[in-house]
């Protein structure tokens, strides 16, 4: 966002090129360091979370593709019904659930609910939480005031029931989608993202590079986006991955309460964990298991991936590696002395130490 | 010809990085005193710093020391944590830059000295504990009426004289100051080297004072050691290094130095080296003026010069010196690029 | 862009500037009544402690800090009363160089990006690539070359005097007329400093700039300045040529600063005799010249108070140790709680019988150091049934005076109270 501001250019030669592929590199790399910096515990944390968040977006993604059956499919192409509380196996890899879904494309499809939903919201939650948190930092006083005391008044509420009234009352305008179920999750996160920025805006606001720009003549306008959001967004990925984490959850106990998507929209585990309760007294364990699993899954990667990244990115945390290094125990002594007209290598404390008592 | 207080020889200090070793102490001798005041100079990132902690055993994971450092018979170096421990305080003092940090605001002035010595003297009577903390006071500039005071009811020139007085106060041997004035004002850096100097004549303390500032170690000190990139390039008597420094590296520092009596600008071209990988031979070989062919080939040997004993193959030793060893070395132009 | 000039004579003058900073209703006088003329194309010293002002003054003239009175002329304006706007337009040509290069560039941008931005601000480059010039230019005369390897470095890249370079560079890239410089080299490598101070004296050359200069080291001060104002406790006791200043200093501060330098040449070095104390604490300054209880030559009219007889006991107990400061202590205990700024001191004794007592401690005390200053100060010591009251000269504020070449603000060189025979003690 920081870099968006740069008026657009007018002549992307050969110089242009060269700095965008510059910046390319940056971001690259900014990408990569925490992957390369990682060790250990944090390392296995950050590689495993990230494996399984990208075998889940690959599952989002490709739903289509993957997924046998539309999620609301209750028959195959010819028509024919696929019956009830099948057993996994067969056309079924995971069987049927009570209405006649096939599980196996309703945890598919419903990975694509998940991550839709917890994109839209992470974005707008972001948005708005750093917009608040850098104007409420940056100007203070009564802006300052008024909005932590808005935003301190939402983090009161238990997240479950805040995003249920949110639902519920967009359920009336916007109705049942993934929109109503991102826009509930929005509102449970802003004050998360609010508070972050706020603190780190307060603390960069009394840099001296802030007061160099103030000393060009820069606007607060361009204080706050070119000099402020740039430094003040860097803890945000880490809350933002755990976040998402969290959001997943929300969204199933959305779902599960019947709050959430309605089933004709999308798929959603939350709500087919919620059909599956009652097979579970009846030993039909399949309707259950496998969106749970997929639930507990997201939400572990993407809990591994946040505490991974934090560990390497936290400065407070992080633990430096220690590189443990051979000293060689008196080689240099010796090597300079190699090649010198030999026979002194061994005596070179002495002698040092009888210079020393000359001097004295 | 007094039996040292502490000899340091050869010591070693490295760091494990991503990268390699960081030889941020890489062979230093040197001897202290009773009561002399060693002034260690040089500029930021030359390991002077490393080589007080290290002196005190006061390092950082990850930090692997070698060599000697000899105190009463003993080498710290292989001593033991709880040995160093021990040590420290009632032998071995330390004297911070920054003194707010290390005064717990919460204590008054009297209850830091009072903890100090119970913890290190425990036999001592409370009424002789308190008589002896308020005679270091006084001798700071203190004055006794300020005993019971908290720390931030103290300017930072105060805090510094207490922190002085609170390494004092156990008469240690021995202590390293590592830049005590740095944070300070003028003034007040002028009376704490004030106080720093008399030293020897209150307290018969020896006192490793590392500083960057060449003026300081002139006012306070009765030797120096200039370090350059772990090593210490030369040392001796102050008067004798200022009057006639010996190693080009010094002579450079000196010159480039503003002082009130500066009417020209001096500059050492270059940065200090990476201590990863120092340049072979004579470190300040690529900054060096008087750099000649031998200085990169061979590690220079340490040469008594007058009183100083300095690392530059400029003295010698002739005995070692390769053929042509003394030609003129041809180096690149360096650029603002490498600059410190 | 070409270089607008208003006048011949570069006038900057700022009178009574004070600057509240309001917590529990205590008021500290950061700078507290300057009036300083700058000329165009001179390097003017401010110098000081921390704590003088001399920061929050050079803040002040750049409308980085709102002077709470007073002017300050820049050309037609005042700068001190101009709105943000017409403010933020004048900021191409007052720019400033901070003390901490690794603090005042933005971490994450990039050369190219930070010492053009200025040029964006104010709307001077119409493209990118006039701006990438712009830059490179500023970039080379600031002598970071080659340019382009610098262009798409993070300050993070740099070191601490590529850093200054780097700040000095976006300081000159609008073509400013003043450069603010507070302590441009104080926190580098004794090696940069010389090679920071020679770059800015170059570009002050090329440019026609004229500089203010912040320190509190009189060596660069010396070297650089074409003229200093020493500052104490936000005033300035004392401006003049460096060279008058540096040469034959008039204020008793300045000698005692100039006293205080270290030098690294020892043939050079001379004992000294360091003013006692700390700077005192601004939200309360000193009562008369505020530099009189740390200064060796005050006299009858600096302002003595019953402060000063309070820090004249701490002394006599530091000196004395802690036995008499035992016996004495009781003794004076009530002046802990005197009212400040009057003309007399009041102790209150405990019992009658200590009476005497008390004003035989004081007789003690002047007897024992009868050079201490203070007694100058002290009319006479009367006593009344359980109080022994102390009357002290009335003091008086010193103003700035002319003497000789220099602008001193110190009784000994106002000649209306300049003592009878009285020599000027070097």
């Amino acid at each position: 966002m920081a870099t968006a501001a740069v008026p657009p250019p007018s002549d992307m030669g050969d110089v242009g090129g060269g700095r965008g592929r510059t910046r390319l590199r940056r971001f690259l790399s900014g990408i990569a360091r925490p992957y390369r910096n990682s060790h250990g515990v944090g390392r296995f944390m950050l590689i495993s979370g990230t494996v399984l968040v990208c075998l889940m977006l690959v599952m989002a993604v490709f739903s289509p593709l993957i997924a046998p059956y539309g999620f609301s499919q209750v028959a195959d192409a010819t028509g024919e019904r696929f019956g009830n509380h099948l057993e996994p196996g067969g056309d079924h890899w995971f069987g049927t659930s009570t209405q006649g879904f096939d599980v196996f494309s309703r945890v598919v499809w419903g990975a694509r609910t998940a991550v839709t939903v917890v994109l839209l919201a992470l974005a707008f939650s972001l948005f708005i939480g750093v917009l608040l948190g850098l104007l409420a930092g940056f100007i203070g006083r009564w802006v300052d005031r008024v909005l932590v005391m808005i935003m301190d008044s939402l983090y009161a509420l238990p997240a479950l029931l805040l995003a249920i009234v949110v639902a519920f009352l967009l359920a009336e305008h916007v109705g049942g989608g993934t929109a109503t179920a991102a826009l509930a999750i929005t509102a449970v996160y802003i004050p998360q993202y609010f508070r972050v920025v706020r603190a780190a805006t307060i603390s960069a606001k009394e840099q001296t590079y802030v007061e160099a720009a103030r000393a060009m003549g820069a606007r607060p306008i361009t204080i706050m986006l070119r000099y402020l959001l740039s430094n003040v967004v860097q803890s945000v990925p880490v809350i933002a991955t755990l976040n998402a984490a969290d959001a997943i959850l929300t969204l199933a106990g959305l779902g599960f309460l019947g709050y959430g998507i309605q089933p004709t929209e999308a798929s959603e585990w939350g709500y087919d964990l919620q059909r599956a309760v009652a097979d579970a007294g009846t030993g039909i364990w399949w309707t259950g298991l496998f969106p749970g699993l997929a639930i507990v899954l997201l939400v572990m990667g993407l809990t591994l991936m946040g505490e991974g990244l934090n560990e390497t990115m936290n400065p407070a945390i992080r633990v430096r590696r220690l590189v443990s290094i051979t000293m060689p125990s008196i080689d240099r002594a010796t090597a300079r002395r190699d090649d010198a007209a030999g026979g002194t290598a061994g005596t070179t404390g002495s002698v040092d130490d009888l210079r020393k008592g000359d001097v004295r | 010809m007094t039996e040292p207080v502490l000899s340091v020889r050869e010591l070693r200090v490295w760091y494990g990085t991503e990268h390699g070793p960081a030889r941020a102490v890489d062979g230093v001798t040197f001897d202290l005193r009773p009561g002399e005041v060693l002034g260690l100079v040089g500029e930021s990132g030359c390991g002077k710093s490393t080589l007080g902690r290290g002196v005190l055993g006061l390092l950082p994971r990850g930090a692997h020391l070698d060599g000697e450092v000899i105190y009463q018979d003993r080498n710290l170096v292989e001593a033991s944590a709880r040995e160093i421990q021990r040590l420290r305080g009632p032998e071995l003092g330390l004297i911070f830059q920054e003194p707010l940090t290390r005064l717990n605001p919460l204590l008054r002035i009297s209850e830091h000295f009072e903890e100090t010595l119970k913890a290190h003297e425990p036999d001592l009577p409370k009424g002789e504990a308190k008589h002896r903390s308020i005679e270091v006071l006084r001798a700071m500039g203190i004055p006794p009426t300020r005993y019971r005071a908290y720390p931030h009811e103290f300017s930072g020139g105060m805090r510094q004289r207490i922190m002085i007085a609170l390494a004092l106060v156990l008469r240690p041997a021995f202590v390293v100051a590592d830049e005590p004035t740095t944070a300070l004002d003028v003034l007040v850096e002028a009376q704490i080297i004030g106080i720093l100097a008399d030293l020897r004549r209150n307290f018969d303390t020896s006192l490793l004072f590392i500083t960057h500032n060449l003026g300081i170690v002139a006012e306070a000190c009765d030797r120096v050691a200039v370090m350059y990139a772990g090593r210490i390039v030369e040392q001796g008597p102050v008067n004798d290094v200022f009057a006639r420094p010996q190693h080009p590296y010094t002579q450079e520092l000196l010159r480039s130095t503003i002082s009130l009596s500066t009417t020209g600008l001096h500059y050492i071209p270059g940065a200090p080296p990476d201590l990863i990988n120092p340049p072979s031979g004579c470190r300040f070989h690529p900054r060096c003026p008087k750099a000649m062919q031998v200085c990169p080939q061979r590690f220079p040997e340490r040469v008594p010069v007058g009183p100083q004993t300095v690392e530059c193959w400029l003295h010698g030793p002739d005995e070692l010196m390769p053929d042509g060893g003394r030609e003129i070395l041809v180096r690149e132009e360096i650029t603002v690029a490498d600059e410190a | 862009m070409e270089m607008r000039d208003l006048e011949v004579h570069f006038d900057l003058r700022s009178s009574a500037l004070a600057r509240l900073l309001g917590s529990a209703g205590e008021t500290v006088k950061a700078v507290d009544g300057v009036n300083v003329l700058l000329r165009r194309g001179e390097v003017l010293g401010l110098v000081g402690e921390s704590g003088s002002g001399k920061t929050t003054l050079g803040r002040a003239l750049l409308g980085l800090v709102r002077p709470t009175s007073g002017q300050i002329r820049y050309g037609a304006d005042d700068l001190a009363s101009l709105p943000q706007r017409r403010l933020r337009v004048l900021r191409r040509r007052l720019q400033m160089v901070f003390q901490d290069p690794h603090a005042a560039l933005n971490p994450t941008m990039d050369l190219r990006t930070a010492i053009g931005h200025p040029l964006r601000i104010h709307g001077l480059v119409s493209s990118r690539a006039e701006a990438r010039d712009r830059v490179i230019d500023a970039l080379e005369r600031v002598g970071l070359t080659p340019a382009h390897q610098f262009l798409d470095k993070l300050p993070a890249e740099l070191s601490g005097g590529q850093k200054q370079r780097a700040v000095i560079a976006r300081a000159i890239i609008c073509g400013p007329e003043l450069l603010v410089a507070d302590e441009p080299i104080s926190m580098l490598d004794m090696s940069v400093r010389a090679k920071i101070l020679e770059l800015m004296l170059d570009l002050k050359r090329e440019l026609d700039l004229t500089y203010v200069y912040i320190t509190h080291d009189l060596a660069t001060a010396k070297f650089f300045c074409d003229r200093v104002a020493i500052m104490y406790l936000g005033r300035v006791v004392e401006l003049g040529p460096t060279e008058e200043i540096f040469a034959d200093p008039k204020h008793p501060y300045t000698r005692a600063l100039l006293g205080a330098v270290p030098d690294p040449d020892p043939e050079r070095r001379v004992p000294r005799d360091l003013p006692r104390g700390e700077i005192p604490d601004a939200a309360a300054p000193p009562h008369g010249c505020s530099f009189h209880p740390r200064c060796p030559l005050a006299f009858e009219p600096c302002g003595w108070e019953a402060r000063d007889l309070r820090a004249m006991f701490e002394r006599r107990w530091t000196r004395l140790g802690e036995d008499v400061f035992a016996n004495e202590q009781p003794l004076v205990a009530a002046l802990d709680d005197v009212k400040v700024g009057d003309g007399t001191a009041r102790i209150r004794v405990p019992s009658n019988r200590q009476v005497s007592e008390l004003a035989g401690l004081m007789e003690e005390a002047q007897a024992e150091t009868p050079d201490d200053p203070l007694w100058r100060g002290v009319v006479g010591v009367e006593t009344d049934d359980d109080t022994v009251v102390v009357r002290f000269h009335e003091g008086s504020d010193p103003g700035l005076l002319r003497s000789g070449g220099v602008d001193v603000a110190c009784h000994l060189h106002d000649p209306r109270l300049r003592p009878e025979g009285a020599e000027r003690r070097g």
